[in-house]
């Protein structure tokens, strides 16, 4: 199913989209394929896999040690797409990279080997829309999306051009700052998101910090979906039940 | 090509700005109160003043007589940026950064460093202006240089050990990004190369550009006319530029750059960037970098701490592509006979980095005639490496 479809549907049911977050290859590559099951089976919406990078600019401690463990054992993107394009499943896949890992496998492969393999999505942090046409220009002719970020600190400007270019779903970031769980949701939060919002029709995610079922419940009736990462992956990597976590995320994002 | 970069940045494919979204509204910013600074007079008034009166500007082109007689080749002038304060280049960059985050009212100034020196500079400049400022070290590198962490803590500068990755220069610099990203509204980054995304590889070269202006009017002032060769040690490049840009232009003026061969380029175990690795992203810029064949970016290896990156300034990418600049590299071992070398011939003990520039500008001016002039970039001072050298040269 596509990322539009799935939102248009958890949108008629009155659901927020449950994005989950977790590194391929993570705690190993094996493991990181059987956990999009896992995922999927208890009640994520979509899940975003993460293509290991050696400097991951944009992260916390928690995805830094899982991208690094990964790489300890060697994984490779395209290692990642080959065994991906196994994987049978209905819920969608977004790829979330940072450029360099891209670039090393060639714009021109890319998308199609992408399509191939299952994904619907890519995320790139490090890819400003200044210098994204091409990127742009190679997904819309795969099919596959290009989400674009926004954050608290994007120009108005800015703003209008990356929801008018971000496909799927607009990416909120919720802070200024890198992913990690945190304790509570950053003030003004919900502002920025009515910003985001009144600037497209396009669902708007927030990620960056969300951590429990209570932040989920905060962001109801304002945001069309949420995105977990770290708090996955730290319960990934001390063995918690991620079943029942996945679970109670998602119950948080039905209740009315 | 000295109109470079383009207004998005660019030397042609290099430059460029790729960082998270949440920093690309500051990098605009940044961009437009620096272009308003480089117009106004009060602001260069004071920069100029500070490195004339502060920093000792400007330092001596000096005609290196004793060595170039032992060469018996062309003759050997050494630009002295050893003999600014805080012994190195770095201070022309940071003394320009640390003023324009004082004019654009930025209470906090973060940086990275590699050796120290860095550093060093940027906890001055911060001292001299009244500003808070934290230095992201890796970890290994806090080790190594013991008496350089000292001097930042002495200059009223935290240091922060970063233990992720290879706990060195490239994970300084990630850390700080991301103590920028989190804390942008209140924070000034102060690169210290010819690195990072626009308009930070055009900002550092500008603010180094002084050590080329000198140069060139000292040259026609004691030779009466331009030099035949220009070398530079390249890490990430910043004493380099600095040097070459106002000769840009001069197609007569050959120039040479001089990476970290390390061990040896053979070995793997290098810092040529330029020489050995491919173009790609790092740290906001597209440059040449070390990286293997999935894109994750290779560890880089030099005796000198300030060479030990694996990326490049991507002024420098473009001036290898269009062939203007020849890049080369100089092993561990020749960088530390030449380090001697200068000890012994002429009293001057040269930063490790600058070393590596010494030791192929000797090969040069061997090849050359006694009427040719060779000017080299003696960009630091040793006394920071003396530990490292001790019981190898």
């Amino acid at each position: 199913m596509t990322i539009r479809k799935t939102f248009a549907r958890l949108r008629s049911a009155h659901e927020m989209a449950l994005i989950a977050y977790e590194t391929a290859g993570f705690p190993s590559l094996t493991d990181s394929i059987s956990n999009i099951r896992l995922l999927a089976d208890n009640g994520a919406d979509i899940i975003e896999l993460g293509i290991p990078f050696s400097d991951p600019i944009a992260d916390g401690p928690t995805i830094q040690a899982s991208s690094h463990v990964a790489l300890e054992k060697g994984i490779s993107l395209e290692q990642i797409l080959e065994i991906v394009s196994h994987v049978e499943t209905e819920t969608p896949l977004v790829a979330m990279s940072y450029l360099n890992p891209l670039l090393s496998y060639g714009q021109n492969h890319l998308f199609e080997d992408m399509k191939s393999s299952g994904f619907s999505g890519l995320i790139i942090p490090d890819l400003p829309l200044e210098e994204s046409g091409d990127w742009q220009r190679k997904a819309r002719e795969n099919g596959i999306d290009l989400i674009f970020l926004v954050t608290p600190t994007t120009s108005a400007e800015r703003l209008t051009a990356l929801v008018k270019a971000s496909e799927g779903f607009i990416y909120c970031v919720s802070l200024t700052g890198i992913t990690g769980a945190r304790t509570a949701l950053p003030p003004h939060l919900s502002e920025f998101i009515k910003k985001v919002k009144s600037l497209t029709d396009k669902p708007a995610a927030v990620g960056f910090g969300i951590s429990t079922p209570d932040h989920v419940r905060q962001l109801k009736g304002i945001a069309d979906g949420v995105i977990v990462g770290s708090r996955i992956v730290r319960a990934m990597k001390n063995r918690e039940d991620v079943g029942a976590l996945v679970r109670g995320l998602k119950e948080a994002c039905i209740e009315s | 090509m000295s109109q470079l970069p383009d207004a998005t940045g660019h030397w042609g494919a290099f430059g460029g700005r790729y960082v998270p979204e949440t920093v690309m509204t500051a990098l605009y910013e940044l961009e437009a109160e620096y272009k308003a600074m480089k117009k106004n007079s009060s602001f260069n008034r004071e920069f100029n003043q500070i490195l004339c009166q502060y920093v000792g500007r400007k330092t001596p082109l000096y005609f290196a007589e004793r060595l170039t007689r032992k060469i018996g080749g062309a003759k050997i002038y050494l630009k002295r940026e050893d003999l600014a304060h805080t012994g190195a280049h770095k201070i022309n960059n940071t003394i320009g950064q640390i003023l324009l985050a004082k004019r654009m009212s930025k209470p906090r100034i973060i940086a990275e460093t590699g050796a120290g020196q860095h550093g060093v500079a940027t906890a001055t400049a911060c001292a001299l202006m009244g500003l808070d400022c934290d230095v992201y070290m890796g970890a290994v590198d806090v080790k190594r240089q013991r008496m350089n962490v000292f001097r930042m803590e002495l200059l009223g500068t935290k240091v922060i050990p970063v233990e992720s990755g290879s706990q060195t220069l490239k994970d300084a610099i990630n850390e700080a990004m991301r103590d920028w990203v989190t804390n942008i509204e209140n924070t000034f980054y102060c690169i210290g190369s010819v690195v990072g995304p626009h308009p930070y590889p055009m900002i550092v070269r500008d603010f180094q550009t002084i050590i080329g202006q000198e140069t060139r009017r000292q040259i026609l002032d004691q030779e009466g006319r331009l030099p035949d060769l220009l070398v530079a040690c390249v890490g990430g490049g910043s004493n380099a530029i600095g040097l070459y840009y106002p000769f840009l232009e001069d197609n007569a003026v050959r120039i040479i750059g001089v990476e970290a061969a390390g061990e040896s380029i053979e070995s793997g175990k290098h810092a040529a960037s330029l020489g050995q690795g491919s173009p790609g992203s790092l740290h906001g810029a597209m440059s040449y970098m070390l990286q293997d064949e999935h894109g994750q970016v290779l560890e880089a290896h030099s005796i000198s701490a300030g060479l030990d990156y694996p990326g490049v300034g991507p002024e420098h990418s473009y001036l290898k592509d269009i062939g203007r600049v020849e890049y080369v590299s100089a092993t561990d071992q020749e960088s530390l006979d030449a380090f001697r070398l200068l000890c012994e011939t002429e009293g001057i003990i040269p930063a490790l980095e600058s070393a590596h520039a010494v030791a192929h500008a000797v090969k040069e001016a061997d090849n050359m005639s006694q009427d040719e002039i060779i000017v080299v970039n003696l960009s630091g001072r040793g006394d920071k490496d003396l530990e490292i050298v001790e019981g190898l040269v």
